[in-house]
């Protein structure tokens, strides 16, 4: 069944392929992801998982093939075009304003939806002192999700890894997305913070997010997905639930292989 | 304790003229003051976007021409046209100063930000340059080397209460000193606002910040227009303050002397170009007393190399840090959800 | 048409010594990453040690040269060493900030140390010029333009003729890959600044004899080595050298076609347009500027 048949898929990938002279990276993927569903993209080391991400986000364009989010075909968009759509991505290394306290990252963050006025903001008058007030909120509300609030007042760059990570999110979320693209954002992480992490992920499925994951971490995986999706060598081997997947002997192969490789 | 400091500051300073007699000392004070309106607006390129921008001398000195032609009236022939003007008031050169220097700043603006960097700095001070060149050879209009002379000081009031003519320093130590409060609240609204923190954000991380909205190119100029009305502004009271101009207005050494108040004090902190102004304003009077113009600018440039050895923040910064733990409690309050957002 | 030639040949003349200025800045730039701010207070010190070694020792005219130059070169290298050296990979604002500062100390110094009054150099050479056909110049200044342009050769031939400048370029292109290759880049920093400032002393040195020292000569050098380096592109040295020819063209024409109070001016607004229409320097379309 192709997403283009599924009147539910919120994202759609047809027949992406993408071709860096003569190394294909992907060839003829197609998959898509419901509205409110979580989505893993797996596979091994250098099956493409970054390339299939870097193209949906509008980072790269593929050589042939679309992408849609929500019926808008994201060809030949730029990522800030893409995010404006609602469509949001997290970096895989942390991507932060290091210098400056937690709390003004996700202020940064909500910049779009401020309503302040130039003149209103220097004049200090009633409406904008009443939309400083509101984004103000909005970041906390954002801070309280990602459960970070308690460290507001620090530097970016003085956090732990993994609430650096958790920021990261913080400052995606502030986008508002209606889909989130989630660029192994447990990789570096200790069993605690995983732990965290996924609590937090829960949290924003719970409010009906969209997430699109791609993820080393099996077990974090198989535990949070609704489908996974396995890429081996730039294509797709196999389209289920996490019960499927353990089961298919194809995916097992291709990880008994790679494991095989690296012995 | 630090939302009564300002407050502290400003009733200190509000008392000056009243016990300070020595016209010098309060002469030094105006002085200082004009310079630290000036350095305020260089922190707004320099720290908060951090744009390191050398030409900032050029706004201040198309203020202070701007005013002082206003008021004194000119006839220049441009292409074979005679153009005259009648003087105006002094007042009205100030809003003109300061409105031709803001549009000199979106123009530059639009230019020297299409370049970071080294190439930034350089067009910056190239555009100083050409404007001390043109205030130097049109003659007709600026009197050239034989400077402007006798601008007339500046007059506040209307028509039916009366007017106050500025001739004795203490009266402009207190417009100055307005100039300064009005200022620093215009730039604390602006930081804290989302316009400011656009700012930041670009000098943060310029890459990021385009992927969560924010137009580089706006809110660089924004800054810029900004800067150059206030440091436009601030050249006005120097020109009829002094009421004598000449092209050594735009002298680098006084874009020098801006940025030096700048990093000393703390680049991208409000109080930053206050202490910073404070220290290189008064720092002559009492360095004159033991060594000559040379040797104070010896000092001057091994201290700016000094600071960014030693103390690479600023002096604002460092204190803050020392009385840190003290003034943490207190903002924490501040930061809390329900508070945080009626502040 | 005659008086086009003449200013030709003037432009010439001055474009040898905008060149040494020139290379030296890019030199520094592009190896170093560093907006060289003092490198007019070094063309200025340049000039007065000129003055100290011919008047004030009163050593012979040529020697004199030299031992201005090898002073240029010992002053850049002692401000890389002590000023630069531990601030090497920070930012370049915080360079450029020391670097005024050392221009600020330099030129107070240098006041300090021979007063406002500016001096003068004799030189060896006749007052009468040279006469070739519709164009004349003086004997001095084509002393000035032959030894410039040895000079450029003859860095020209160390950077890509020798093992040093073998060095310095593989430091130009990645300093980390060349300090593994056993390269010592920090010797090569400290030369690059000492060959960049020995080049503007030279055009110091030079010039001294040709127009008079005074301590802020350099500034307006230090703008118009800006004004030649954009043109040529920042680290480029092909460029400066062409830049450094355009330049003087430029405000010959400039002075002589618009306005003299404008000469200085040309290299300014030279820039502005650069950058309004190629950031990266013209280089070799010089036709585009003139």
């Amino acid at each position: 069944m192709t997403a283009a048949q599924n009147p539910n898929a919120i994202l759609a990938v047809e027949n992406v392929a993408m071709h860096f002279g003569g190394l294909i990276a992907i060839s003829d993927m197609n998959f898509h992801v419901n509205e409110g569903e979580l989505v893993s993209l797996i596979g091994p080391n250098g099956a493409g998982k970054t390339t299939a991400f870097n193209i949906i986000t509008g980072f790269q364009r593929p050589t042939k093939g679309r992408v849609t989010f929500r019926g808008t075909s994201l060809g030949g968009l730029k990522p800030h075009q893409v995010t404006a759509l609602g469509l949001v991505r997290t970096f895989q290394r942390t991507n932060l304003f290091d210098k400056i306290s937690v709390f003004e990252n996700v202020l940064i963050g909500l910049h779009r939806k401020t309503s302040a006025r130039l003149l209103g903001t220097l004049l200090s008058l009633p409406r904008e002192r009443k939309a400083e007030a509101e984004l103000r909120d909005q970041a906390w509300e954002i801070l309280r999700l990602v459960g970070i609030e308690h460290q507001a007042k620090e530097r970016a760059a003085s956090l732990p890894y993994g609430d650096q990570r958790l920021l990261g999110v913080a400052l995606a979320l502030a986008a508002q997305p209606s889909a989130l693209l989630l660029d192994e954002p447990v990789s570096g992480m200790n069993a605690t913070e995983t732990g965290r992490f996924i609590e937090l992920v829960n949290k924003l499925r719970a409010r009906g997010t969209t997430i699109l994951l791609v993820e080393h971490d099996m077990p974090m995986v198989m535990g949070i997905s609704d489908r996974i999706v396995v890429l081996n060598y730039g294509r797709i081997i196999a389209n289920g639930t996490p019960k499927e997947i353990q089961n298919d002997p194809d995916v097992i192969q291709a990880y008994l292989g790679q494991g095989v490789k690296h012995a | 304790m630090n939302r009564f400091l300002p407050l502290i500051v400003l009733a200190f300073f509000v008392s000056v003229p009243l016990w300070l007699t020595d016209q010098y000392y309060l002469h030094t004070l105006v002085v200082c003051g004009i310079f630290m309106l000036a350095a305020m607006s260089l922190n707004l390129l320099l720290g908060y976007t951090g744009q390191l921008s050398l030409g900032h001398v050029a706004f201040f000195g198309i203020g202070a021409y701007v005013s002082a032609l206003t008021s004194l009236g000119f006839s220049v022939s441009i292409f074979g046209y005679q153009i005259t003007h009648d003087p105006w008031p002094p007042v009205v050169g100030v809003v003109l100063g300061g409105a031709v220097a803001g549009l000199c700043g979106y123009l530059i603006g639009k230019l020297a930000f299409r370049v970071r960097g080294a190439y930034f700095v350089i067009v910056t001070v190239s555009f100083a340059e050409v404007i001390r060149l043109i205030s130097l050879n049109w003659i007709e209009l600026t009197n050239g080397p034989l400077a402007l002379p006798g601008i007339p000081p500046l007059t506040l009031g209307f028509e039916p209460i009366g007017y106050l003519t500025l001739w004795d320093k203490a009266a402009n130590f207190y417009v100055v000193l307005t100039f300064i409060v009005v200022t620093y609240i215009i730039i604390k609204r602006l930081i804290d606002s989302p316009y400011g923190r656009a700012m930041i954000a670009l000098r943060e991380n310029e890459t990021l910040a385009t992927s969560v909205g924010i137009s580089v190119t706006r809110y660089l100029v924004l800054a810029a227009v900004f800067a150059g009305t206030i440091a436009g502004v601030s050249g006005t009271l120097y020109a009829h303050y002094i009421q004598i101009i000449d092209p050594a207005i735009f002298m680098f050494l006084n874009t020098v002397t801006m940025v030096i108040m700048v990093i000393t004090g703390g680049k991208g902190t409000l109080a930053g170009p206050v202490v910073g102004g404070l220290i290189f304003g008064i720092a002559p009077v009492i360095l004159r007393k033991y060594v000559g113009p040379e040797v104070q600018w010896i000092l001057y440039g091994s201290l700016m190399i000094l600071i960014v050895f030693v103390l690479p923040e600023g002096i604002v910064p460092a204190i803050e840090r020392w009385f840190g733990r003290a003034s943490a409690k207190n903002s924490e309050l501040a930061l809390e959800p329900g508070k945080g957002a009626r502040s | 048409m005659d008086q086009l030639l003449q200013h030709l040949a003037n432009a010439v003349i001055v474009g040898g010594t905008y060149a040494l200025l020139g290379i030296g800045l890019t030199l520094i730039f592009g190896i170093m990453r560093i907006v060289n701010f003092t490198h007019g207070e070094l063309y200025a010190f340049g000039g007065y040690m000129m003055y100290f070694f011919a008047v004030v020792l009163g050593m012979n005219f040529y020697m004199s040269i030299a031992f201005a130059i090898c002073a240029g070169m010992l002053l850049g290298a002692a401000i890389e060493f002590l000023l630069l050296r531990s601030k090497r990979g920070a930012d370049i604002d915080t360079t450029m900030l020391i670097m005024i500062g050392a221009w600020i100390v330099l030129q107070n110094t240098e006041h300090l140390a021979w007063g406002s009054i500016a001096k003068s150099i004799d030189s060896p050479f006749a007052i009468e010029p040279v006469t070739m056909g519709p164009i004349s110049l003086s004997r001095i200044r084509i002393f000035v333009l032959i030894v410039a342009v040895a000079l450029i050769v003859a860095t020209y031939v160390l950077i890509n003729r020798t093992k040093l400048g073998k060095a310095m370029r593989a430091t130009f292109q990645d300093s980390s890959t060349a300090a593994l290759m056993g390269i010592n880049t920090s010797a090569i920093y400290t030369i690059t600044f000492g060959l960049g400032s020995a080049l503007a002393a030279a055009a110091g040195a030079l010039l001294g004899p040709v127009f008079v020292v005074t301590p802020t000569m350099g500034d307006l050098a230090s703008l118009k080595a800006f004004a030649i380096v954009i043109l040529g592109g920042l680290g480029n040295i092909t460029g400066a050298v062409f830049g450094g020819f355009i330049l003087a063209f430029v405000e010959e024409m400039g002075a002589s076609y618009i306005s003299s109070g404008y000469r200085d001016a040309m290299g300014f607004l030279i820039i502005i347009v650069v950058l309004l229409f190629r950031p990266t320097g013209l280089f070799a379309r010089s036709e585009r500027v003139g």
